[in-house]
């Protein structure tokens, strides 16, 4: 039998032990979680395959696995056989909660519906991004689709639930229901067995609550919850996103190989990875009272994730990663894109075929230097059209009417603009193995700004080992727990980045600066178009930057306008940025390969040919 | 325990495969457990729903949608044929008359007055499952399909386009090294399952087409001619329905690579033998890959055989390939295995084995990047 030793009703007891899993598409990572003195700590981690597919087809299989490697390390007996021995009896044995996130078997899969596209399609789309699903597609009466290449979509996708809205409370029902026709006309399946219906959420117009459920009534388990948009100024996303939550525990999950048991197990509910992390995010934001964008770049996908102004919005592009998706970065970035990052030349034959055999063999690690700067180049791209992406979704809402003043004549302004403000950005925060896993700090630094281009002072850290979905759901029991672990061993805070707005010719001022250092220390210096410089500036310190930018440049108080701030710094240290924004590469080759040489030799991005020389030597013998 | 597990393709003369053929919606099972099938048999049959066809005939007719039942002709449930009048209107003169026809042949699956739409559905469609592989039904699910078994030679591809044919194995290049050119392929060789080498060209493609192959199995191709072949860019390998007129595997990866001299001798062993194969591929969670299947005579080999059992890590000795630059395609046993990180050049501290090549140099590969070639 599987489940927790104890039987005992849940009573509130303090956590001293706490062992987590994500159960990813391909691994299982296990963290064990200890209260050491007054405050927690993560303290061991475990990984294991994950074992949802044949032949185990028993997620559970993966989840002690990793557990177990964890007992190992550890030398705490965690696991009674198939059991998790909860709660913790000494220093030695059981733990006081289990608990896990998932994103395998592809995560949660969605397919969402709505009126017009642009405004109770998005909103949809919005909720169920929020809820931690891939959304498969998005159907609208406007999306300019045929009605029966409509139904011919909804029939061959197998999508894990629906989400249908459109329309306003009282407004016109005749578009929504049109929609339920047409799912009904497909009578779609769900991804895992023909046995069960599809769950379906409905959350769009109340007055067509009726109509709707006696066209799917029966053909799905339905079920209904208040309008994502019950007036057009306004987005009510909370009820759908919990309704999927609860649908995800139990339909989907209960159909996924082993989850029932892994819900026995667990101390509390299992989370989709993204809800999870998105949960973290806006933890951290709400906690520093600052805006952020977090992106998780991994294999299949990236989600970005982001709080502007206390609103939280998640997106995720489903076919943009490091190892299964990273052809499909080439496709849609272009080669071009990618060589720009690239600090040599190799030819086009080469580098297709080396991506292409990337795809098929994902695990695989770059094992020259030369591999290390393609898979480098590939991920700014990644994270570069990742973000993009998001900002086209996190969004002021569409459709609204807006009040027009006199200002407006200065500055039009569109409804449904982005709610990325770049210079309104106080922190990145990365993770993903390309960037947690880079063999330099500064590389995953690097990366974040060449894809991202922070505007003024923005400040950048990663994620050490991939725990922050882990702390997610651990924020749901216990947030100081979660708090702890997080800003003790997750974050790694890279530094700073100080970028002024313009541009500027090679060599040209660009902007002078002044850094008063923690030690007393005063650096005056000038930056110039072209220039990368690092400052070390430790983790926990901080220093006072003015910047006086040039007549036509920015720092985000305005051109020519100092701007003085106090910055933190991190494991890399401060970053002057005077390569200037929007940032632009010479399209000439052998210019651009020694001005990214130049970039990188200032920074200590990569080795240097004689480091890698010694390396080689000591690899030979 | 946990423990550093590589996937590997299966190359063996002898193993037992268990195949499930599965019908997308249920229908009925043709064949009884015990029975013997051949691959292109059918085992299993379903009817597909036909295609829905909406018409607003509110729209149409310039009426409202709770008034369109007393336009209909046709009534819910009633066949209707292609042309033939769905709804007409009776107006006072003749030549304001509207007929609303049917766009297809089927059926009036529904009549909404909220929207005013008809909603027309094809006839269903037959759905013949074939066996795939000749070989023993060793479990039959009622209405859903079978699990057939087969004791065959079998070799796993790395990566393949196109869906599941049937052939006779024909070798037409001298060694694993050697390109699959256009010269190599004949008349004689439509619908057969064609061996090639080292690698295989834009030219030859076109070729196997032209001439209509089964199927082209060789070490690797370049990413440009694969797009040539597609007319897109592969962003994500999910394959198997793409119809290029032949179906292709590959067994080494991308670019010139020769052949695994294994894979080589074990295809051209069995040439002359009937073929099954798929370029099914996927990489993502539930791994799929690339397989030609060669039924043997004997109908059942000991269990241990069987291809479908998971591996228990790399062990020394184990014959793998080397999987990523710059030492892509070698192939050797596995000499060491150190326990200890070791900095590679890219100054990652990793977890590395060592590899004896065939010239008897040992070369230090990280874990990560070597593939053991199973069935060894």
């Amino acid at each position: 039998m599987t489940g927790p030793a104890s039987n005992d009703p849940p009573t509130p007891r303090p956590l001293r032990v706490v062992v987590a899993t994500d159960c990813g598409s391909t691994t299982t990572k296990a963290i064990l979680i200890e209260k050491i003195g007054d405050e927690y700590r993560q303290t061991y981690r475990g990984e294991a395959p994950t074992t949802v597919e044949a032949p185990f087809e028993d997620v559970t299989r993966g989840v002690l696995n990793a557990i177990a490697e964890i007992e190992e390390l550890s030398g705490r007996k965690i696991l009674d056989g198939d059991r998790i021995l909860t709660p913790c009896k000494d220093d030695k044995t059981g733990v006081d909660l289990y608990i896990s996130t998932s994103s395998a078997g592809g995560g949660l899969q969605m397919m969402v519906t709505g009126v017009v596209q642009n405004m109770t399609g998005e909103s949809a789309q919005r909720a169920a991004l929020g809820a931690g699903a891939i959304v498969i597609d998005v159907l609208a009466s406007n999306d300019g689709r045929l009605p029966h290449e409509k139904i011919e979509r909804i029939r061959t996708m197998r999508p894990d639930m629906i989400l249908m809205s459109g329309g306003t409370d009282g407004g016109a029902v005749t578009h929504v229901v049109e929609m339920a026709e047409y799912i009904a006309a497909a009578e779609p399946k769900p991804r895992f067995g023909a046995t069960y219906k599809l769950p379906l959420i409905y959350a769009g117009n109340k007055a067509a609550q009726g109509q709707v459920k006696t066209i799917l009534g029966e053909k799905t388990a339905l079920v209904m919850t208040e309008n994502i948009r019950p007036v057009l100024e306004r987005e009510n996303l909370g009820p759908a996103r919990h309704k999927i939550h609860d649908l995800f525990l139990e339909h989907v999950m209960q159909q996924a190989p082993g989850y029932k048991k892994l819900m026995e197990m667990t101390g509390a509910p299992i989370m989709p990875t993204p809800a999870a992390v998105g949960l973290i995010m806006e933890t951290i934001a709400k906690r520093e009272h600052i805006n952020l964008i977090g992106v998780d770049i991994g294999g299949a996908t990236t989600d970005v994730f982001s709080v502007f102004d206390g609103t939280f919005n998640r997106t995720v592009s489903a076919n943009l990663g490091m190892s299964y998706s990273v052809s499909n970065v080439l496709a849609e970035a272009g080669l071009a894109n990618i060589m720009r990052w690239v600090p040599f030349t190799i030819d086009e034959q080469t580098l297709r075929n080396r991506i292409k055999n990337k795809m098929i063999r994902p695990t695989t690690i770059p094992q020259t230097l030369d591999e290390l700067q393609i898979e480098q180049a590939i991920a700014r791209e990644a994270l570069r059209l990742a973000l993009i992406h998001h900002k086209s979704l996190a969004t002021a809402l569409k459709g609204v009417q807006q009040e027009r003043t006199i200002s407006d004549v200065f500055e039009q302004q569109t409804s449904g603009k982005t709610l990325i403000d770049m210079l309104k950005l106080d922190l990145i925060v990365g993770s993903g193995g390309i960037l947690s896993h880079a063999p330099r700090r500064v590389q995953a630094m690097m990366m974040m700004v060449d894809a991202y281009e922070p505007l003024g002072v923005t400040r950048l850290s990663v994620d050490s080992i991939f725990m922050m979905p882990h702390l997610g759901v651990l924020s749901t029991i216990d947030e100081k727990a979660a708090t702890d672990v997080f800003v003790r061993d997750c974050m790694i805070y890279l530094g700073t980045c100080v970028a002024p707005i313009g541009q500027g010719k090679v060599g040209d001022r660009c902007a002078d600066y002044e850094i008063a250092f923690p030690d007393g220390r005063v650096v005056t210096d000038h930056l110039k178009f072209g220039d990368l410089r690092l400052y070390p500036l430790g983790v926990g310190e901080q220093a006072t930057v003015m910047v006086r930018p040039m007549k036509r440049v920015s720092c985000g108080a305005g051109p020519g306008t100092p701007v003085t701030k106090t910055v933190h710094g991190g494991v890399v240290g401060l970053l002057f940025d005077g390569r200037g924004r929007p940032l632009q590469l010479p399209a000439d080759q052998q210019a651009r390969i020694s001005l990214l040489t130049a970039w990188d030799q200032a920074v200590g991005l990569y080795p240097s040919s004689e480091d890698v020389a010694s390396s080689r030597r000591t690899d030979s013998r | 325990m946990a423990h550093s597990y590589t996937p590997g393709l299966t190359v063996t003369d002898q193993t037992v495969v268990r195949r499930v053929r599965q019908l997308p919606l249920q229908g009925t099972v043709l064949v009884k457990e015990g029975d013997l099938v051949q691959a292109t048999q059918s085992v299993a049959r379903a009817e597909l729903p036909g295609k829905v066809y909406p018409l607003n005939l509110a729209n149409q007719l310039g009426v409202a949608p709770g008034e369109i039942k007393e336009y209909l002709v046709k009534r819910e449930g009633e066949t209707v044929h292609k042309d033939e009048v769905l709804a007409e209107n009776k107006p006072f003169f003749k030549w304001l008359k509207t007929e609303i026809r049917s766009p297809i042949t089927g059926t009036v699956e529904s009549i909404s007055l909220v929207t005013g739409q008809v909603l027309l559905r094809e006839p269903p469609r037959v759905l013949n499952l074939l066996a795939y592989v000749d070989g023993l039904v060793v479990e039959v699910r009622p209405q859903q399909g079978v699990t057939i078994e087969c004791a065959c030679s079998l070799v796993q591809g790395i990566f393949g386009i196109g869906g599941e044919a049937h052939g006779e194995i024909v070798v037409a290049v001298e060694g694993p090294d050697r390109p699959l050119m256009p010269d190599r392929l004949t008349a004689e060789m439509k619908d057969k399952v064609v061996i090639g080498g080292s690698f295989l060209p834009a030219e030859t493609m076109a070729k196997a087409k032209e001439i209509g192959v089964a199927g082209l199995v060789v070490g690797g191709i370049h990413d440009q001619d694969l797009r040539a072949l597609l007319g897109y860019d592969l962003g994500v390998a999910i394959t198997g329905s793409e119809q290029v007129g032949f179906t292709l595997i590959l067994t080494e990866g991308f670019g010139a690579i020769p052949m695994a001299t294994k894979t080589f001798a074990l295809l051209s062993a069995r040439a002359g033998a009937m073929a099954s194969i798929s370029g099914a591929t996927q990489i993502r969670a539930g791994v799929i890959r690339p397989e030609v299947i060669i039924p043997l005579k004997e109908k059942r080999l000991p269990a241990t055989r069987s291809a479908d059992r998971a591996r228990e890590g790399i062990q020394l000795g184990d014959l793998v390939r080397i999987i990523r630059d710059p030492l892509f395609g070698q192939i050797g046993r596995v000499s060491a295995l150190p326990s200890e990180l070791r900095k590679i050049p890219t100054e990652s501290e990793v977890r590395v084995l060592e590899v004896q090549l065939d010239d008897g140099s040992t070369v230090v590969v990280p874990r990560a990047n070597i593939e053991v070639i199973e069935g060894a």
